[in-house]
């Protein structure tokens, strides 16, 4: 009988991991001792990084796409079917069309979403450039800006933890080549008492916003925003008037998740570093979808997925677990339209960033197009 | 019934503690607590301000080797 891997989520992580599998795990598929499913949401991948540079008009949206079926392995079983409930007991996965899909081991990469709509206001009164059609709508918004104040306020949790400062830095340098930088505000806010989760980026951000006249509130967690009059409050009981908010929302999970009762808000838990849903030994947790404490970012994903495929094929050929996922995260940081730097750091390296360059600006581009190496599990 | 939930933030850089214990009073209801463990000194400083200043409840701090133990109770 063969084992059935199914896995859960067709996003960077799910995609990742069965590509990885395939190669791994070729001998066992042509012997039919195995089978890799993934059922996903959508007809079209997005490479979500690319959404910073939309408002801008630094991007064509049609770089941001590729076909699903196109970046998978043909020999990976696909179907866009999305997942209604998640029946860790029976093994089974229910979905959307009335489908059930068992497995011998699952993974869940089902990834997190915008909820805008947890704090009054906020979706009547914000832009957002962490989805196409809220990118869409604020390069609309910066086409018409000749001038105000501008809030760039970051919400927990979210993915992409440096995504918040680019584009404060991108606002800067699109508004100065525009000509109306001097007639402009920026005010960023964050929810902890410095600009940046990581203290080295905090460090390295502050000067920098000095130096460019980018003023900053910290320990600003937005209660409310009123659209109408454009104010936007926090419980630390600040106010702030706007003319243009831009904001970071908060995430959760997938629905799905909550709804299998598998983790509030849509998080699973998930052992750090086995990345196994904790009490299980065959359900495996990557990306976004995961609990731990971690930054929620693509290379997040990408490393822990190497862990995964690395585990989970040494499970079905030998029995055994491989190796530890070691928490390694990477981003690149663009400091402007023309400058870049880079952060990595793992559970025990703390992450030491660089002075930006052009040249990491440009690697940073080429990875834009690069991802698609990535996630076909070739780089 | 009070719920306490723990968040193992030991090591975690990014997002960091703090962060984490915002992220994670949106999920319980008020009167729950919420147990972070860190190994980030900053921690024992920084969450007890921030607490103070949204006016949640700090329940306790303990130190045990290098790792914090800091109780919040969600007031609002």
């Amino acid at each position: 009988m063969a084992k059935k891997i199914l896995i859960v989520g067709g996003g960077l992580a799910g995609t990742i991991i069965a590509n990885g599998l395939c190669r791994q795990l070729g001998k066992e598929l042509r012997a039919n001792e195995v089978t890799i499913t993934v059922i996903g949401n959508d007809e079209q991948h997005m490479y979500q990084p690319g959404l910073l540079y939309v408002p801008f008009g630094r991007i064509r949206e049609k770089e941001l796409f590729r076909d699903q079926r196109s970046v998978l392995d043909r020999r990976i079983v696909f179907h866009i079917d999305p997942a209604t409930k998640i029946d860790i007991a029976a093994k089974s996965v229910a979905t959307e069309s009335g489908n059930t899909f068992e497995y011998d081991y699952l993974v869940l990469a089902t990834g997190s979403r915008l909820r805008p709509d947890t704090i009054p206001g906020m979706s009547e009164g914000a832009h957002w450039f962490y989805d196409l059609e809220g990118a869409r709508k604020m390069r609309e918004a910066l086409d018409e800006f000749d001038g105000g104040k501008i809030i760039v306020n970051v919400n927990a949790p979210h993915k992409c933890p440096v995504a918040p400062l680019e584009i404060t830095f991108m606002l800067r340098d699109y508004l100065q080549s525009r000509g109306v930088w001097d007639k402009t505000e920026i005010i960023y806010t964050y929810p902890i008492g410095r600009l940046h989760a990581l203290e080295p980026v905090a460090n390295w951000a502050q000067p920098e916003f000095d130096k460019a006249g980018i003023k900053y509130e910290t320990f600003f967690n937005t209660k409310s925003v009123d659209a109408e009059k454009k104010i936007i409050s926090s419980e630390e009981e600040s106010d702030l008037e706007y003319d243009m908010l831009v904001t970071i929302p908060p995430h959760h999970g997938a629905a799905v998740i909550s709804d299998s009762g598998l983790g509030a808000g849509g998080w699973v838990p998930t052992d750090r570093e086995t990345l196994l849903h904790n009490g299980t030994d065959n359900i495996f947790v990557c990306g976004d979808t995961t609990n731990i404490p971690i930054s929620k970012a693509g290379s997040t994903a990408h490393f822990e997925a190497d862990t995964i495929i690395d585990n989970l094929a040494s499970l079905v050929t030998e029995g055994r677990m491989a190796r530890k996922y070691d928490g390694k995260v990477f981003c690149f940081i663009e400091t402007g339209m023309d400058e870049g730097t880079y952060v990595w750091f793992n559970y025990q390296t703390p992450p030491n960033p660089g002075p930006p360059s052009q040249m990491v600006h440009w690697f940073k581009l080429a990875y834009n197009r690069l991802y698609w190496l990535s996630a076909r599990g070739l780089l | 019934m009070t719920q306490r939930t723990t968040i193992d933030a030991r090591g975690s850089f990014c997002p960091g503690p703090l962060m984490e214990l915002i992220a994670n009073l949106k999920l319980v209801e008020i009167g729950d607590e919420i147990e972070v463990l860190s190994t980030d000194e900053g921690s024992a400083k920084d969450i007890p301000a921030w607490v103070k200043k949204v006016k949640h409840e700090m329940v306790g701090i303990d130190q045990k080797g290098d790792v914090w133990h800091v109780v919040v109770r969600k007031m609002k």
